[in-house]
This record gives C-alpha cells, structure tokens and sequence, in this order.
C-alpha cells in the first residue's frame, strides 16, 4: 500500500477548525468521514490521493436527526442507514428514505453519509435531487464561523462546492412544509451498487382548489431536480415553469415531459447514452405526475 | 433417462418422464448399482471449511520472506512502434529491477496455436493493442515501485489501427461445413429469413484478479505460485522462453478464486513476467494484478457479429441455414481458432436440417486479445441462432416451443459435419421439462392476451416521451441449446491425458492429476469418483496437489472435460488397482486389504492415458466426421418484467434443464446450473464493454456491469442424465452448458413482453428503448426482413424491430486518455457522466 497520508482526529468542533486552518485549495486537506468516496481515491491509481486529511469520527455534533423549527436538521456524519431508520425522515422526508435506500448496498449505507454525498459533489449523487426539490440548506462551519448555503447554490461547477478549504459540512437544515408532497426516482444500471444514470425528484403543494377547471388541484411550489443530465445536480426550472400553478393533467404531464426532454442535455458516456437520459428523464417525470394526479 | 429436480435434491434416480424413453439401452433403472455412481449422501466441497474461514491461502495470501513486488509498463497505443523508453534519472534505478524483452533468454513468444504474441514487445517491435506489456519493474517495497512505474516514459510512433473485425484483412482461422444442397434447400423453403446479431466482449470476472510468485531456484530454475486454471501450459511456457529444462521449471496452483476460462491463457504471461523479475532481481517477485490491470489487460469472450439466412416449410420445418460467423480475436491469436470452431460447430443450433453452410472467420484487430470464456464460442452463435429460430416461429405463426419441437435432434439424426447422433441425445427431455415446470404454453398465453390489451387505444403513447398506462410488461422466452462435450474433433487424442492413482506404501489412497480446482468442485468429485469404484470412504481418498513435480499432466482444466474425461481415466485407474490388489490378496476386498497390500508391496502406482473414445473419427482438415464424442443438452425458459418506462430489464425467473449425462456431486451440479444462468443473464442484460481507440472504457468494477444478488432470479434447476456410453461414468460436463441457453432465453422474453426482438447483446435498456422506437437508433440499421416467398403466411416485419447499435464506441469524454502519465490509469472520474 502506499503510505498513508498524515491524518488528524480532532475530538471537538474548535479542534477541527484548527486543523482545517491549515487547508488551502492548492494543498486542502481532505475531511474523511464514511470513507465510501475517499478510500476509492487512497492508492493513487485514480488521480492524486488525498496528501492529508481529517478524521471527522469523533465529532459527535455532526451527528444526530431533530425536528426543530419547522425543520428536520440531519448532522452531516448521518448516515443512509440512519436516514432509512428515522421516524422523523421517514414521516416528513419519505423522498430522502427512498433515496437513500437506492445508493450502493447495506454496507455503503452504513458507512457513507449524506454529508459525504454532498462533499462529494458527483453529478451522480442519489440524495442531491432530493435536497434540491427540498429546498435544503447546508450549514457550513469554521474558524471564521458558521454560515448557511442554499444547496441550490451549493454546486458550483462539475465536482466543485461552495465550501471553503478550511471549512466543514456541520448540517443539513430541511424545511418540512405542511402538504409537500415529493417523489424520487432512479434509473441506475442494476438493482444495487449502481450509478445512475438518471436520478430525479419532484416536489410540489396542492393549491386551492379554485385554480382548476377540473377536479385535480393545481400544483404550486413546483420543483424539479435531476443528477447524471449535467455536470452537476441541476433544478429544471424551465419544466418547473411548465408545471407551476396548473392541475396534473395528461396535457400538463405531456408539455412538462417535452419540456424536460429540451431542457436537459446530458452526454453519450461508459454508462449510457444521452438520447436515453433525455428520454428516460421525461417519462420518468410522465410517470410521476401520473401517478401523483391518478390517471 | 433420469431426471433430477432441485426441490427434491435427491441423489437417488426418479423415473423418466415418458415411458418410451424409459425402454432405451442407456437408462439407468432406479436403485441399479453403476459405475461411478454416488454415494448416497453428497460429500462436503473439500477445500469448502478453509475457504469459509479463511485459512485457504490464494496466491496473494502466501508469504515468501524478502519477496519483492513486481509491475507492468502497458502500451498506452493500440498500434504503435516501440521506439523506446526512458528512466526518469531522478529515481534511483540501482535499486529496482527493469526487465525487458532483452532479457528473455529464450524465445519471446507465448503461445498455444500460432507464435504471434511476444511475453514483452521489444523496443524497435509493434504494438499491437492497448494495456500490451513493453517493461516489467520490481523492488522491494510498493512505494518504491510506484514513484519508479510513474518514472518510466514510453517513446512509440502511432500506426493505423485496425478496430472493426469486419475490415480485417488478417485472418487468424477460417472453416467452411457444409451439408446438403443450399439452393435446393432454399428453394423449397416457404419462408427465407434473414438476420444479423452481434455479441459483444465479457469479462469472466473471477473473484480473484490473476496473481503469480515467482521463487528463484538454485537450480537455476523458477518455481512460480499462483491461480490458474492449467498448470502445464505454464510449464510449457517457461519451458520456451526461459530455457528451462522439465525439473527447472515448476508450477503450482494456489487455491484460486475462479477462473472461467480466463485463467486458461493469460496466467502463462503472468508467470514469465514474475519469472523473468525474479531472475533478474534474485528474488521472489510478487506479480498480484489489481481489478483494473486485469480487466484492462486480460482476455475476454470474443465478440462476434453472426449472420443467418434460414429456410423454413409452412409447418416450421428447416430446410437451409445459411451462416457466416466473424469473430473478433484481438490483437494475438491466443485460442482464437479452436474458440471460432466450437462457435461454428454449434452455430445451427440443436437442431436438423438438411442443407446447411456455415462460414466463420475469426480476424485480428488492435484491441487486447479474446480467448476461453466459459462457453467457448458457443453462446455467441447458439444466442444467433436461437433469436433467428424465435422470429421464424413468429414469422410462420407457430410457438416458439413447437418450432423447437418440430425440427430439435432425436437419436439417428445428421449435424452437419456428417456426425450421426447415435446416443445421448436429450434435446426433446431438457426442453419438455423446462417448459413444464415453468408452465410456458399457460403462461405464454397470457402474457400475449397482455400484449394484445396495451396495443389497444389508450395504451400507446402520443409521443416517445410519454408513458403509456401500463408501467411494465411481462414476457416469457424459451431457447434450447446444445454443447460438445470435451475438446473439439481430436484434441483429446492430441492431448493424450494421464491420471494417476496411487496406493501409497502407508495405506493412503493418493488421486495425481494436474486438473485444478477453481471452485467448480475437481477436489470433490474425483475423490467420489474414485472412492465408490474402490468400495472405500470418499475421506480416504486424498488429493495429491496441483504441482507439475508431483502430478502428471492430465490436460488443461477447460472444455467442461475435467469431470467427463479425467474423471473417466480416474475410474479406469481405479478399477486396474483394486483388480491389481486384490488379486495378489487372493480376491480379498481392496478396501480390506489395502493397508497390509500397501507394507508388504510398497506403494502401487497407477498411470492411466487416455485411449480414444470408440466410434469416434473427425477429420480436422475437412471438418467431417464426429465433432464431439457427445453433446449436453440444454433448454432454458426466461420470465422477465420490462420496465415500459426505462426498458430496464427483471429477470424474475429461470427453469433451467440441463442434461449432464451423469450427476455426480447433485448439490455442486445444481451450483454450477445456477452460476452459468446468472453469467449468461449478465450477458444477455448489463455486461458490456465500449471502447475508444481500442480501450477498454468499462476496466473498472465502477462501470463494468455484472449482476447482483438482487438482479439474481429464482432459478430452478432440473438435472436430466442422458449418459455417454465412452465413458464409465456417463458424465459429459455441466459448467458450460448453462451459458450458451440464458442470453437467448431472456431476448426471447423480452420479446415476448414488448414484441421487441434485440438483436444485439446484451440488451440493454438503451437498444431496448430504440427497439421500441422511443429513442433513435445511432447506426443505420442493417436490413434484418424476411424476405418470403410468394406465401409468406405471416408480416414479420411488423413486430420485427430492427435494432442496431445505439452505442458503436465509447463516448466518455477524456481528452488526457492518449497523454496519460500512468499506464493503465482509467478515466479521471470513473462514475461520473459529465
């Protein structure tokens, strides 16, 4: 094995940050918590190896699932499994438990964390389309202090974040709005220890029923989200626009799925083809709606 | 004819299906006492409780103090001159091994047909294919060897590279079997049907990566460690490019994890490397491949693109089969030609027809070589031709299952090359028994009352981005299958295999072969085989091991011919050293005798060569005659759920009937059934390797695609023994015959849930979203109509989707591929679309 890098385990927030003063974004020094992501990377064989690193396993404040202000807040070193046996995710985030109960198998989720997935930042990343629609914040700290990013804002470019070298994912603040509805879904290449090669989720309010025509309650409050289409997880604001204020109708599921499949442009690469993302996004979303409004 | 089922696990024969049958001569009668026959209860695997626990050494588990760790410098061009390479002079090289072809004492080639492929290109040589070894590197430690492998530049000079198999001019074989009269034949057909399907590459994926130590002897020799699936041809090899004599070299098996045929071939190369580092070095060299060296260096099942013209009667007769076979070798020869004439050989089908040609030709391109996969060529034309035989039946309206009745093998019946089935022959039992248990005639009526509803209005989408009502659709697909047993024509005579037993002078019973156990069960089985003949405890027989100092050479552990042949020879070994014993013991019983036989004679010894089976003749020139002494025989039916929305496949369920001749170990028979199908439905859905520039995109386990225990279906397992008389056991091999039936079963299914036929594998949710015309095909389509005569009875080409290749090479963007500073090093990002 090669030698591994120099690593520190602090035991307190105030440790950590010190550490992490050191880190700078020509010589960062990488935060290792589930490891799912980091060890892939410890040989070398796949680009540079992380040249040093913290160990976040004694941070107890990263830990732990509440319910606080109209919000479920998640430290960052929650782990899928945790997510998947929740009371709280399971009542007010069923979208997050289905995503999390897709990535990799057993063992993964009981390693890897949701904070993790967000570090890591892959276009791939299962939970990320869920945070997206969710309107999550991901709360960031450091010796500089505390401060709250709308992970809409989070990705910055492909594999790139908005957190600082010297900072650290503390929690993840997800607001749970009364009559939310959210779905998710995951078109991978098996039935586990698959990438996606599509992933998407959508969330929407019923609004009053005096919007519509029909019987269906127009949809307000719409978001859609996808991973594996762009080079990082994306909103669909333009399909958004499409679905925004209208009931559920097949005509409304038709112009949104059309929409979608002009709005994305996802790549030919070693997991599938662009025309079968395009296509598979929007029915995917067809399906959703349809099987949201029942018909 | 006696047929097992997996409910029962039973060892004890039940009664055959038809009374008929049950007259023929080869039948075992229940509770009759045969050669070879098993003892009542299955025995444990042998090496089975150290692998549970761990104590099983692999070859990466065994320790040689002061062994140091070797590495390959690969080709990162897919034809290129060498021109050269340099050491960066900031490393210190004194401390580090760097062999080149130079340094090959003998010759430079590593073969097992024709001498094309060197053990390393020579500087001023060719390359000719990516990840080809130029440079091999050892030292004492990994750091030190990893900063020395990033401290090597190559020097080549790019040349045209060959890709498509099609536009080779570089032939590696070539056969031609004929039979019959073609034009006559498709002059009486009613229907002419013509197809073209393509198999793509696959990886045997064997748990454990190839993996080779090499000790330096003080003979001068080198003894090397590791997995493998044949040892003398290790031997062999060294023997070649080492220039060492028979005692110089030796070879033992590790207990290996898995080999499927890819542990055939390239281990030979694994071994000189390490061999050559450690002469060089004077030290034992570790040479332990990591999952992305072997999946990007070693050899993998050979595409193929296999075209069919079929002539049928009305009533679903065959009349002509027309077929060419181009099969991709890569870039060396390997085994490419024995590869290409099992394919040949099977490529009809299980199935008579009187005017057959079959044309195949196997080329080179510049991608890394193709060679054994389980199934040897045979799941490539066998899926051809059973998806060709599946659209004839739709075309003429008849069912799938009643078209392989109509036209399947029966006893007395002519393959093409001349070769008279005369026993053995169990096509009609494995596929009646198949398509019972899965209730197919029942269940193929409902899913095709399904098929009707959704094409009814409001079932089918407005628009390719829509969904339709339905969110999956069910299919149920039959295929059947045949598969030579043992080596082709008269490979076994050329081999002339010996095994030995010995009766050792302290008592012990001691089994010599150079057959190896790769988790396929030779450790168990041939200590039954050996134990029932001897009338003693299957734990009083021991396992010599797989040394070539102690065991003598009894073949390569390929073919499915290690439980078939070997196992024979054993059999034969035992019976001339019980008869021996206890003759010179007045007739008392070996088991009796065996230990005061042992101290008053001394160790016994038995040597037993193969004599050719009898009846059996093959002309290898003009490929007349009996092909294989007997055939397996398999039928699978397939039930899957395609997802309507994804085209993503479910196989729910599989019944798999498999004719073996003779079971001998039920349980470990059962296992194999069951690993070939989940192989075969890998490759029939998600196995599939892109390339770019003759690369392989999918070499890490990240985006090589196999199946999980959750895509694992419910399989059941019908064991049918329809035994080969040329042996004393019956038994005609089980680990191949699982695979060539799976692909085409499931393409069926799907067929038969969306009325799709894929004629490209695997069938991937892509190719069968394009098949259903959701998104656009890539490539211009080949023309796949049937092209009928005056009566076609029915329109095929309505349900016929043509599908081609969404996908015709890689398309991961990686503009750093061709500069990459580390051979070997895969894609920036392994999991990430961009």
């Amino acid at each position: 094995m090669p030698v591994e890098p120099p690593i520190a385990t602090p035991t307190s927030l105030a440790d950590a940050y010190a550490v992490l003063a050191g880190s700078t974004a020509d010589d960062p020094i990488t935060p290792i918590a589930g490891g799912t992501d980091v060890m892939v990377r410890i040989t070398g064989e796949i680009g540079a190896p992380p040249a040093r690193m913290v160990d976040l396993s004694r941070l107890d404040a990263l830990r732990g699932i509440t319910v606080d202000g109209g919000a479920v807040i998640l430290g960052a070193r929650t782990t899928y499994t945790e997510i998947r046996r929740s009371d709280a995710c399971r009542e007010h985030l069923p979208a997050l438990v289905a995503a999390a109960a897709t990535i990799g198998a057993a063992q993964i989720q009981n390693r890897g964390t949701l904070g993790g997935n967000i570090a890591n930042a892959s276009p791939a990343g299962d939970t990320l389309p869920v945070l997206l629609v969710l309107d999550a914040e991901v709360i960031v700290g450091g010796a500089r202090g505390e401060r709250s990013i709308p992970v809409a804002d989070f990705w910055v470019a492909y594999r790139r974040t908005a957190l600082a070298p010297d900072e650290l994912i503390l929690r993840i603040r997800i607001p749970v709005a009364g009559g939310r509805e959210a779905r998710f879904r995951k078109i991978g290449t098996r039935r586990a220890q698959a990438i996606s090669k599509v992933v998407l989720a959508l969330a929407w309010r019923e609004g009053p029923g005096a919007a519509t025509a029909g019987p269906a309650r127009a949809w307000t409050d719409v978001r859609l989200a996808l991973g594996s289409v762009a080079d990082r997880p994306i909103r669909a604001r333009a399909t958004e626009a499409v679905l925004e204020g209208v009931a559920p109708t097949p005509a409304t599921a038709n112009a949104a799925a059309e929409a979608l499949a002009a709005e994305i442009h996802p790549i030919d690469d070693v997991r599938s083809t662009a025309d079968y993302r395009r296509a598979v996004a929007a029915r995917a979303l067809h399906r959703m709606i349809r099987d949201a409004a029942g018909w | 004819m006696t047929i097992r089922t997996s409910p029962s696990r039973t060892s004890t024969p039940v009664s055959p299906l038809r009374s008929g049958e049950a007259a023929h001569a080869l039948v075992v009668p229940g509770g009759a006492v045969v050669p070879g026959r098993i003892q009542t209860a299955s025995p444990l695997r042998r090496e089975g409780p150290a692998k549970l626990t761990g104590e099983a050494k692999y070859a990466d588990d065994l320790v040689f103090p002061g062994a140091w760790y070797g590495a390959t410098i690969r080709s990162t061009d897919a034809h290129a001159r060498f021109d050269g390479f340099d050491l960066d002079p900031a490393i210190d090289w004194s401390k580090i091994a760097v062999v080149t072809a130079q340094d090959i004492p003998g010759d430079n080639i590593v073969s097992l047909i024709s001498d094309d492929q060197p053990v390393l290109v020579p500087v001023g040589g060719e390359i000719q294919h990516h990840a080809e070894p130029l440079v091999l590197l050892a030292a004492a430690d990994r750091e030190t060897l990893r900063h020395a492998r990033h401290a090597v530049t190559l020097r080549t000079t790019s040349l045209a590279p060959v890709f498509d198999p099609l536009e080779s001019d570089h032939v590696f074989a070539h056969y031609e079997i004929t039979s019959g009269d073609l034009e006559q034949g498709f002059a009486e057909a009613d229907l002419v049907l013509e197809g073209t399907y393509r198999v793509g590459h696959q990886e045997q994926l064997y748990i454990e990566n190839n993996a080779m130590i090499a000790v330096p002897r003080e003979d001068g020799g080198v003894t090397v460690h590791g997995s493998l699936q044949c040892p003398y041809y290790i031997h062999k090899a060294m023997k070649r490019s080492l220039k060492l004599s028979n005692e110089q070299a030796q070879v033992v098996q590790a207990e290996t994890g898995g080999g499927f045929g890819g542990k055939e071939e390239y281990p030979s190369i694994v071994a000189l490397h390490a061999a050559l580092l450690a002469l060089k070095a004077g030290k034992p060299v570790r040479m332990i491949y990591d999952r992305h060296e072997d999946l990007s260096a070693t050899t993998k099942r050979h595409p193929a693109i296999v075209t069919h013209r079929t002539g049928l009667k009305l009533d679903g007769t065959l009349v002509a089969q027309d077929i060419e076979i181009v099969m991709d070798g890569g870039a060396y020869c390997t085994l490419t030609p024995v590869v290409l004439s099992r394919g040949a050989l099977h490529s009809g089908g299980p199935y008579r027809c009187p005017n057959v040609r079959i044309r195949a030709r196997a080329t080179r391109t510049n991608t890394p070589p193709n060679g054994a996969f389980r199934g040897f060529g045979a799941p490539q034309t066998e899926f051809a031709a059973e998806v060709q035989l599946g659209r004839a039946a739709e075309a003429l309206g008849i069912s799938p299952l009643e078209i392989r009745r109509h036209n399947l093998y029966r006893i007395g019946d002519e393959t093409p090359t001349g070769q008279i089935l005369s026993e053995s022959v169990a096509a009609e039992e494995v596929l009646e028994r198949a398509a019972e248990a899965a209730e197919f005639e029942g269940v193929a009526a409902r899913t095709a009352k399904d098929r009707d509803r959704r094409t009814g209005s409001g079932h089918v989408p407005g628009s390719p981005l829509r969904t339709t009502r339905d969110r999956t659709a069910s299919g149920i697909g039959v295929a059947l299958a045949f598969h030579g047993a043992g080596f082709t024509g008269s490979g076994e005579v050329k081999l002339a295999s010996v095994a030995s037993l010995e009766l050792a002078a302290d008592g012990q019973i001691r089994i010599l072969t150079g057959s190896t156990e790769m988790g396929q069960g030779t450790k168990t089985i041939f200590p039954q085989l050996v134990a029932e003949e001897l009338g003693v405890a299957v734990d009083d027989v021991d396992m010599a091991p797989q040394d070539t100092a102690l065991v003598p050479d009894s073949g390569p552990t390929v073919a499915s011919r290690t439980a078939m042949v070997v196992g024979g020879l054993l059999i034969q070994a035992a019976r001339r050293l019980k008869a021996t014993v206890e003759e010179r013991n007045g007739g008392a019983l070996f088991a009796d005798v065996r230990a005061g036989d042992a101290s008053a004679h001394g160790a016994t010894r038995i040597d037993q060569k193969f004599e050719p089976y009898p009846h059996v003749h093959f002309d290898d020139e003009t490929y007349r005659g009996d092909a294989y002494p007997a055939f397996g025989w398999a039928a699978c039916v397939a039930s899957v759920e395609v997802d309507l929305d994804s085209g993503e496949v479910t196989v729910h369920d599989v019944v798999a009937a498999d004719d073996v001749g003779k079971v001998i170990h039920p349980v470990m028979a059962e296992g194999q059934v069951e690993g070939g199908t989940l192989q075969a439905i890998g490759y029939a859905t998600i196995e599939e390797i892109k390339l770019r520039d003759g690369r392989y995109l999918n070499d890490r386990l990240a985006t090589y695609i196999i199946p999980t225990a959750l895509d694992a279906p419910r399989i059941h397992t019908i064991l049918v023994e329809a035994p080969y008389s040329g042996v004393p056991h019956g038994a005609k091999g089980i680990g191949e015959l699982p695979m060539d039936v799976g692909a085409p079963a499931v393409v069926a299914a799907i067929h038969d849930a969306t009325g799709a036929w894929i004629h490209e594998l695997p069938a991937s949710p892509e190719r069968i979203l394009a098949a259903l015309g959701v998104t656009p095909t890539a490539a211009a389509p080949t023309p796949h109509s049937a092209t009928a005569a005056d009566t076609t009875p029915a329109e095929p080409s309505a349900v016929d989707a043509t599908i081609e290749a969404p996908i015709t090479e890689g398309t991961d963007p990686r503009p750093d591929a061709r500069t990459d500073p580390q051979p070997m090093r895969g894609p920036r990002d392994p999991d990430e679309p961009r």
